[in-house]
Parts: structure tokens; C-alpha cells; sequence
């Protein structure tokens, strides 16, 4: 292949007056961390309680839950991100609306990029935490009503401690396909990292380097993730308990 | 709410199935189609006795799946032209289509998840199996494909559609490359007329529907297969 590599390029300066390109990806970079990180605090609060709560004996709540994640989850996410950020301004009172697009940028496109991918994710954890109350042998539901606590004390004392140990490690993988599903953003005007990156081949006309750089700093954000969360696992894994691997399961 | 314009939908029906929807289900077939070949393939190598390919095949499963997938598609539609030219020995990188380089991507991005969906199936399949193969006078290819291969294959087969429809919602995608699938038409038919509200929200329920109806029909099939085993 005939590609005359230009690495150097990532020290050039970029038109916006920010500094160099490679400066500019970093930045990228923070965002979608910031991106990522504020739509896991949602995603893990929805979803915890959502997972927690199909799994009680109230069968209308069961049912909504149900409903909450067929939702959002047969629709894909960049329609999702279309629907936040150009439907829900419509609908909203005249005036809140209005001002909703005001919003300069990049708060603009922020605040429904986090909102949408908070609760797509939280389907997703949803179904984890469910799967991990599942997993539990009943003998422990059981044994908790019997010592006579109540449904909500046996969940705080007994179900709850023990699944959020045992879907660490498939909640690790959630929060990396977090990171990941953030690039859909790009699509309502965030520049994160591969939006800055495909900017970035744009202004300067260096396709390869480019991405290759944001492929770099992806990798690199990964293997980060997986160390830290592969210490946290090992410290708060369940003694006894071989290390839940979980069903092969389906994702992107 | 009571603006909302239910002709605009009526008016560019025809332009969203025929153009936009066949883009997406073609794409989508041919992903799976590839994809599932392509997995099964680098499964195989991944659990491969000969360390270089296993490895190989390692490295290529975790980097497809540590990247965005539009970070992939990005990737794809500049890479593709050069090994275009690469491939048929021209100078200049050649010419491909959004369809095609879309084609290509989902293949290849794809491939990652179908493989490790068929590694742990081929790794559920008990090894006496595998050894009996061996012990009846097949060689590797014809034990993987007469005895290993199609046990993998049913019983990974809700969680492989299960893939699938999450394919295809994914294809949806292809918007950052201006290609026309089912999302791209109705966008360019919502700033046409300005009807965002009426045809984002049409999409999602048209992408809702399906990808329900597709998704309970799995889980019944998963339910019948349960209960064979």
C-alpha cells in the first residue's frame, strides 16, 4: 500500500488556535471520559434500582420495569440520541424548549449526549443486576423470610450485598462498551475523541494518522479500565465463589 | 403535539422502505452471513493448537472490540479504497460505494462478536466429541464440520440472533458516512421538510417493532430449544 505516513503531523498546530492536534485528541479524550463517567452515575442509579425492582413479587412494577427496558432497548442508540436532542426540545413547554437550544455549545449537545446514553446504559445494567439477583440461590431469599425480615430487609441485608459483588466483573465490560458507545454523540455535535479525530482528518487531510492515534488512545483508555476494575474485582469478589464468568452474551 | 404531521410519513413511505429499509436489510443479511463465516473461522483459530494463529486471531477479536464501532466504520471507509488497490494492483486508491464499504465493516466488525459467541459454543461442545471424531479416522476439518461445528452452531443459535438484531439496529450507523439506510432516508427527508419530530420519532417506532418482534421470537425459540436439551 502506497500511504506516505506524516506522524509529525500530530505536532502541527490546529486551526482552531488550541494547540497541536495531539492536544486536541487529548482533549477529545476528556470528553469522552466526562461523557462516559456522568452517564454511568445515571446508568448505574436507574439501572440498580429498575434490575432490583423486576425482580420483586409486585407484579405491576415488574411490568413497568419490563416495559422501561423493551423500550429502550430496541431502539438504537443513535436514534435515541436524535430523539433527545431534536424531539424532546419540541415537545417540551414553548419556552423551556427555546431555551433548551440556546444551550451553547458543547453543553448543548452534553447534557441530552449523557442523558441518552445514561439511560440506554441503564438497560443495560438493569438486565445485569436482575441476572445477578437471579443467580442467587433461593435458599438465601428463603432463609431471610424466614428469620422473619421483610422483603425490603432481606433485599438490603442479604440479595443486594451479594449480587453487586457477583456482576462486577460484567458491569466492568459495561462500562468500557460506556466509553465506547459514547462516539455515537459525534452525531449531535459533541467532540469527543473520534469526532475530534475524524475533525482532526478534516483540516489536515492525514486520514491514517489520525485515526490511528484515536485507535491508540482508545487501547490505552481500555487497558487502563480493565486493570483498575480487575483489582476492584479481586477485592470485593465473594470468598468461596469461583469467579462468576457469566453466559456468552451478545453486545457492541 | 397536535402539529404533528402524520403526510409527511404517508408522502415518503415508498423512498424510506424501498430505498432506506432494503439498504439496511440488505446490509444487515450480508453482515450476518459474513460475520458468522468469518467468526466461526477466527473461533477456530483462536482455539487453535498453533500458538501464532491463536494469537493472531486474539489480537484481531480484541481490537475490534475495544474501538468505537463508528470509530470501525470511519476506519473502513478510507482503508477500503487502498486495499482495494492493494488487492487488483491499481496506483490510486479505487472507488467503493457507502454500501460496500459498509458491507465490508459490519463483516469484519461483526466477526469479533460472532467468534466469541461461537468460541464459548464450540467450547461447551464435551471434548470426548471431539476425540471420537478423531478415533472414527476424521481429520480436524472434517470433525469441526460434521460434529463440532453444528452442535456450536444450535446451541449457540438464540444468543447468534441475538446478535444479529443487535446488528441491526447497529447498521443504523452507516448515518456518519451519508449513507441512505432506513435512518439516513428519513433524516434526509426530515431537513428536507423540515419534519424532524415526525420522522425520528417514526423511525424509532418502526426500529422498536421490529427489533421486539424479532427478539421475542428468539426468546420462544430459546424456550423450545431449552426444553430439547
Amino acid at each position: 500500500m502506497n500511504y506516505n505516513w506524516h506522524w509529525t503531523v500530530l505536532l502541527e498546530a490546529e486551526p482552531g488556535g488550541t494547540g497541536t492536534y495531539l492536544h486536541y485528541l487529548v482533549v477529545g479524550l476528556g470528553w469522552t471520559l466526562a461523557t462516559a463517567l456522568a452517564a454511568w452515575v445515571i446508568a448505574l442509579a436507574i439501572g440498580a434500582l429498575v434490575g432490583t425492582l423486576r425482580t420483586t413479587s409486585m407484579k405491576w412494577v415488574v411490568r413497568t420495569g419490563n416495559l422501561y427496558v423493551e423500550i429502550f432497548r430496541n431502539v438504537p442508540l443513535i436514534v435515541q440520541m436524535f430523539l433527545w436532542f431534536f424531539v424532546v426540545p419540541e415537545l417540551l413547554p414553548r419556552a423551556l424548549g427555546d431555551w433548551i437550544k440556546q444551550v451553547p455549545p458543547p453543553w448543548g449537545s452534553y447534557v441530552p449526549a449523557v442523558l441518552c446514553l445514561g439511560i440506554f446504559t441503564s438497560v443495560r445494567v438493569a438486565e445485569q443486576v436482575r441476572a445477578g439477583i437471579n443467580s442467587l440461590p433461593r435458599g438465601q431469599r428463603m432463609a431471610g423470610i424466614a428469620m422473619g425480615l421483610t422483603e425490603t430487609q432481606v433485599y438490603r441485608t442479604v440479595i443486594l450485598p451479594q449480587a453487586f459483588r457477583i456482576i462486577l466483573p460484567p458491569l466492568t465490560s459495561e462500562f468500557m462498551n460506556v466509553i465506547k458507545n459514547s462516539s455515537v454523540a459525534l452525531t449531535i455535535g459533541l467532540l469527543e475523541l473520534t469526532g475530534r479525530a475524524r475533525a482532526m482528518q478534516e483540516f489536515s487531510f492525514r486520514v491514517f494518522e489520525a485515526f490511528t492515534a484515536a485507535t491508540v488512545i482508545y487501547l490505552l483508555t481500555n487497558l487502563i479500565v480493565v486493570v483498575l476494575m480487575r483489582a476492584l474485582e479481586k477485592r470485593v469478589r465473594v470468598p468461596g465463589l469461583i469467579a462468576a464468568a457469566g453466559a456468552p452474551q451478545a453486545g457492541h | 403535539m397536535a402539529g404533528f404531521d402524520f403526510d409527511v410519513i404517508q408522502r415518503s413511505w415508498g423512498y424510506l422502505f424501498r430505498e432506506g429499509m432494503s439498504f439496511t436489510l440488505t446490509l444487515t443479511a450480508l453482515a450476518m452471513t459474513g460475520g458468522i463465516v468469518f467468526g466461526t473461522l477466527l473461533a477456530m483459530m483462536r482455539l487453535s493448537s498453533i500458538k501464532p494463529v491463536a494469537v493472531l486471531a486474539g489480537a484481531y477479536v480484541n481490537l475490534m472490540r475495544s474501538i468505537p464501532l463508528v470509530l470501525v466504520i470511519f476506519w473502513f471507509f478510507f482503508l477500503v479504497p487502498y486495499i482495494g488497490a492493494w488487492v487488483i494492483g491499481a496506483k490510486e486508491p479505487i472507488k467503493v460505494g457507502a454500501f460496500w464499504s459498509a458491507a465490508i465493516t459490519f463483516t469484519m466488525f461483526e466477526a469479533a462478536y460472532y467468534c466469541e459467541i461461537m468460541r464459548a459454543g464450540i467450547q461447551s461442545i464435551p471434548r470426548g466429541q471431539v476425540w471420537s471424531g478423531y478415533a472414527l479416522g476424521l481429520d480436524y476439518w472434517q470433525t469441526m464440520a460434521r460434529i463440532v461445528l453444528p452442535q456450536a452452531f444450535r446451541n449457540m443459535l438464540p444468543v447468534l440472533l441475538t446478535q444479529t438484531i443487535i446488528l441491526f439496529q447497529d447498521t443504523s450507523l452507516v448515518y456518519v458516512i451519508s449513507a441512505t439506510d432506513f435512518l439516513g432516508a428519513a433524516a434526509k427527508v426530515a431537513n428536507r421538510d423540515y419534519r424532524l419530530v415526525e420522522m425520528y420519532s417514526f423511525v424509532a417506532v418502526v426500529y422498536f417493532v421490529v427489533s421486539y418482534g424479532l427478539s421475542t421470537l428468539v426468546r420462544r425459540l430459546q424456550e423450545r430449544i431449552a426444553i430439547i436439551k
